[in-house]
């Protein structure tokens, strides 16, 4: 089990298998929201309260969840660079940035287009779910602008995992927000005692979760991939990879 | 059929709800795969010359 750990921090393994796994990720995922979108849309019984527009926390709830797992993933993989030096760590954080950003937005803009025909408005300046989930949306373009000031990538690394870590009270605030304060926004609906939704209803979400976070593994794989190349641009390994890949193009 | 797209007069919320969501899908994806292809031909540009700094387009990747 150790030596297997080990080999997949080598870069030139993790390069390897990397490429192995992303169409896998990417294969399953796709089976999966295949299923999800037949089960919400087309199985799943319309809402008594919301009618059909329900049918978006389907592409909103696992949205949500991957933009907030995605930065602590961000700021549990800084702080493991910072600590040990890891060198596959900080190109964990870089690559989950721009992937995270992309779910926040998808966050925002699900919410948006599900509340007004619910709360009658697009978007609430006062709410503490939207603005702390519009917080996370700068903490990433700030991540991202923060490292692309840098030429050096190691001295964007340590400076970007700072931001990443002082950034993650942002994510606590997100997922407690609609308790501590009032908020539009409706209380948790999985993991809840009190809501309890059919399993014809729930059951999509769940493969849907899912299917997201398998996309974003073989998203993660494929990023990192560029990641573990620009940063062993010297190693013997990533030269031969270099050229063999101009022989074939 | 008519009736499953009206999505009982939601459909606008709906169906531009799951259509960008799908465009962002697709986008990461197509990002992910331009980047992957964009940094083996940085790498292989700065084979060619031994000075990868010297190379055009060298700065915008690597950040």
């Amino acid at each position: 089990m150790w030596k297997w750990f080990h080999q997949l921090a080598s870069p030139p393994h993790f390069y390897r298998l990397a490429g192995l796994w992303a169409p896998w990720f990417m294969g399953a995922a796709l089976v999966l929201m295949a299923y999800s979108l037949y089960a919400g849309l087309v199985l799943a019984p319309m809402d008594y309260q919301q009618k059909d527009a329900f049918r978006i926390i389907y592409v909103h709830v696992p949205s949500a969840y991957l933009s907030l797992m995605a930065y602590t993933m961000m700021a549990v993989a800084s702080a493991i660079g910072l600590i040990w030096r890891m060198k596959l760590a900080h190109a964990v954080a870089a690559s989950a940035a721009p992937i995270g950003a992309s779910f926040t937005f998808l966050a925002l803009f699900t919410g948006s287009v599900w509340g007004y025909p619910m709360w009658g408005t697009w978007w609430e300046w006062s709410d503490p779910r939207m603005m702390t989930e519009l917080i996370l949306l700068f903490l990433y373009l700030g991540y991202m602008a923060l490292r692309a000031a840098f030429e050096d990538r190691k001295r964007a690394d340590r400076a970007g995992a700072v931001l990443a870590i002082v950034g993650v009270v942002n994510v606590v605030l997100v997922h407690y927000s609609v308790e501590w304060w009032s908020s539009l926004h409706q209380g948790q609906t999985i993991m809840n005692e009190n809501a309890t939704m059919p399993a014809s209803m729930l059951t999509p979400l769940l493969t849907m979760i899912l299917a997201f976070t398998l996309f974003f593994g073989a998203l993660m794989f494929s990023r990192l991939r560029g990641e573990v190349l620009l940063r062993e641009s010297n190693a013997r390994w990533v030269r031969r990879l270099v050229a063999e890949e101009a022989a074939h193009a | 059929m008519l009736e499953f797209f009206a999505m009982g007069g939601y459909a606008l919320y709906v169906w531009s709800a799951f259509g960008v969501t799908l465009v962002v899908l697709a986008g990461n994806w197509w990002f992910a795969r331009r980047r992957h292809a964009q940094i083996i031909a940085t790498l292989r540009r700065s084979a060619q010359v031994d000075s990868p700094e010297a190379q055009p387009g060298f700065k915008e990747v690597m950040t």
